[in-house]
């Protein structure tokens, strides 16, 4: 304690007199602000260890406050103690009869300190009392705000698709912990499942899960990729995250027509997806959102078979305690989704476990939250038709001098799966480089705030690579067929081979306009389709 | 993928021949690198060579404007009626060579050590 701080710290002291004094019946006794005692300085110590009238004119010791209460005017103090503690202190003027303190005062007022010390204590205790109280309500309230705001945005209802079959449960803790899930079906008819955990909690992190929630759905607006929703959705988020707070997030498409599911992870529990020959968990790399700026998400894909179930889960689950402190764990989880048939009943099942146990006195330390993905017997064929369209990637690229490199090799790496032979790639990368690199410069402007978006997929048995710049509104300039022999002599410009190069590299290439947007199509006929050359 | 930075850098020491020099590329050829490639072919030109050598070994990029770079530099090699040497090029951008017609102006050769077979004695006999 540097300085006696109570809140009965103003006690009765008179100013010293002196001059002789009218009659005392004209004068008033006056409080003044008392001299605060630090808890350095030797009085304090003379204080807890010698409680009883202190007289200052008698006292001899080296004191700052010493010197300060004399020039106060202050003329006896009385410490205040309590089982050992300094709680206060009385500080007196001289007496209003002028007359000095006699042996009576002295007694009087030693007798009297320290039944004023224990009354003052339990002030003090009631006072404080009374904040706590104060501060709880204000908890309580807190909490009650922070579990509408995360109620009213989770879904109100599950998807409704023929042959699948969703389900999606959440308890919150009693605190209220960071969790969402939610559905969002895409423009391409696939289906956007997403389950996430805010780290902290309290309306501070029910505004972030809710900032959440937004900035997903409006990625997936545009986006078809989790793991460039995440990015997006890192990006978007970081800048503004308050400290030491973060979201783990796994973002999962699913197509129902094929029953093909790509998934990234923002550090959240990796799914598990129960296939008729066990249990296996649905690893993607990537950081927390919120952590780091410029992070990126790996992608990963699966197939769910007919009878197949996908579970997605929070933490709450796997780190509840049950009495003896023993964590609920992975394995416990992994061998009851393996007993279970899934689908919706894996959740009754599940949480019938957990209560039994974390047992009839579980404190719930953390939201816990499931949500179950089945693909139904007798679903449709995994195989899309040949003349479906089958989106590979889908994202943006900010357009910066050089952007197109790391366009080009993201590009080759999801090719790569398509098998289109090694020198075809090559010439896919040198045209999808030029086509991103005219579409940065030239479209955008290089304007890092207009982004070119890619587009990879395959359809009725070639491969496209869409590329859209925002510069609808100016005309592509169809260059003069390069002629080397006049760059050499110096009559022609050495430039003008980008789209020549494009067009030499490609097996088709189509420009799409509209008022706003160019997007460039550069088609490869893939080996075994229907016009493979 | 971070570019690789690049450099363009006269071989040292130079050829016990004085046919030819040789111009060590590395990294990617771009908008960014010209006034590099051109110092290179600066410092190759003074040497008064009846040949410039291109080493595109741990060349792992090139784009459009880097063929215009390329284009420009074989201009100025033709101008002073040297011959422009290439080697190492990969498969792919030997088929860019190919369409573009570089390769029709240029002597193109897989490996270094046909490429410095194929100098032309010096016309003065030095």
């Amino acid at each position: 304690m540097s300085t006696i701080t109570l809140p009965f710290r103003n006690l009765l002291r008179r100013k010293p007199a002196a001059l002789p004094l009218p009659p005392a019946v004209n004068r008033t006794a006056t409080i003044l602000p008392a001299v605060e005692v630090p808890s350095t300085d030797p009085l304090y110590a003379l204080c807890v260890s010698a409680p009883g009238v202190i007289d200052l004119d008698e006292l001899r010791l080296a004191s700052d406050a010493v010197t300060g209460l004399r020039a106060a005017g202050i003329r006896l103090i009385i410490p205040l103690v309590n089982q050992g503690e300094l709680i206060g202190m009385v500080q007196l003027g001289g007496r209003m009869s002028d007359q000095e303190y006699t042996s009576d005062d002295l007694r009087l007022l030693g007798n009297l300190a320290p039944q004023a010390a224990a009354a003052l204590r339990v002030a003090q205790l009631a006072y404080q009392q009374q904040l706590e109280a104060r501060r709880r309500e204000r908890i309580e309230q807190e909490i009650r705000v922070a579990g509408i705001i995360q109620q009213t945005l989770l879904p109100k209802d599950v998807p409704h698709i023929e042959a699948w079959e969703f389900a999606a449960w959440w308890q919150p803790a009693r605190t209220v912990g960071g969790d969402f899930y939610d559905f969002v079906p895409l423009h391409d008819g696939r289906l956007m499942v997403v389950i996430g955990d805010v780290t902290d909690k309290g309306v501070p992190a029910a505004l972030v899960m809710a900032s959440t929630r937004t900035i997903l759905r409006a990625a997936a607006e545009r986006l078809i990729s989790p793991g460039e929703i995440l990015r997006r959705a890192n990006d978007v988020l970081q800048p503004d995250m308050p400290p030491k707070m973060f979201v783990t997030c796994l973002c999962a498409v699913l197509d129902p027509q094929t029953g093909h599911l790509v998934y990234a992870n923002a550090g959240h529990n990796a799914a598990l997806q129960r296939t008729r020959d066990g249990v296996k968990e649905l690893r993607a790399r990537g950081m927390p959102l919120g952590l780091m700026p410029g992070m990126s998400y790996e992608e990963k894909e699966t197939q769910l078979a007919p009878d197949d179930t996908v579970f997605m889960y929070s933490d709450g689950l796997v780190e509840a305690h049950d009495g003896a402190r023993e964590m609920f764990g992975m394995k416990r989880l992994e061998s009851l989704i393996a007993d279970h048939d899934g689908g919706e009943g894996l959740i009754p099942h599940l949480r019938d476990a957990l209560f039994a146990f974390a047992g009839a006195d579980w404190e719930q330390e953390d939201d816990v939250t499931f949500v179950v993905v089945q693909r139904q017997h007798g679903a449709p064929p995994s195989d899309p038709p040949d003349d479906a369209s089958v989106i590979l990637d889908d994202f943006e690229a900010t357009s910066v001098p050089g952007g197109e490199r790391p366009v080009m090799e993201r590009v080759a790496a999801v090719v790569n799966r398509v098998g289109l032979p090694a020198a075809r790639i090559e010439r896919l990368k040198t045209a999808v480089a030029e086509t991103v690199m005219n579409a940065m410069e030239h479209g955008n402007h290089y304007r890092a705030d207009q982004p070119v978006r890619v587009r990879v997929q395959t359809q009725g048995g070639q491969l496209s690579v869409f590329i859209t710049d925002q510069g609808g509104d100016q005309p592509i300039v169809d260059a003069p067929a390069p002629d080397l022999e006049a760059k050499l002599a110096g009559t022609q410009s050495a430039r003008g081979w980008g789209l020549f190069l494009i067009k030499a590299m490609v097996d088709d290439m189509l420009i799409h306009t509209t008022p706003t947007e160019h997007t460039v199509q550069l088609v490869f006929h893939l080996p075994g389709g229907n016009d493979a050359r | 993928m971070p570019a690789k930075p690049f450099s363009a850098a006269l071989r040292e020491p130079v050829l016990p021949l004085k046919e030819g020099v040789i111009i060590d590329l590395h990294g990617e050829i771009n908008s960014t690198v010209e006034a590099a490639l051109n110092s290179a072919f600066d410092h190759a030109a003074a040497q008064n060579p009846t040949s410039i050598v291109l080493n595109f070994r741990d060349v792992d990029y090139i784009n459009s404007t880097g063929i215009a770079l390329i284009v420009g530099l074989l201009a100025r090699a033709r101008k002073a009626k040297r011959t422009l040497i290439v080697f190492g090029l990969s498969e792919h951008y030997l088929d860019l060579f190919n369409i573009t017609r570089l390769a029709d102006f240029m002597n193109i050769y897989p490996d270094e050590q046909t490429a410095v077979a194929h100098l032309v004695p010096h016309p003065t006999g030095e």
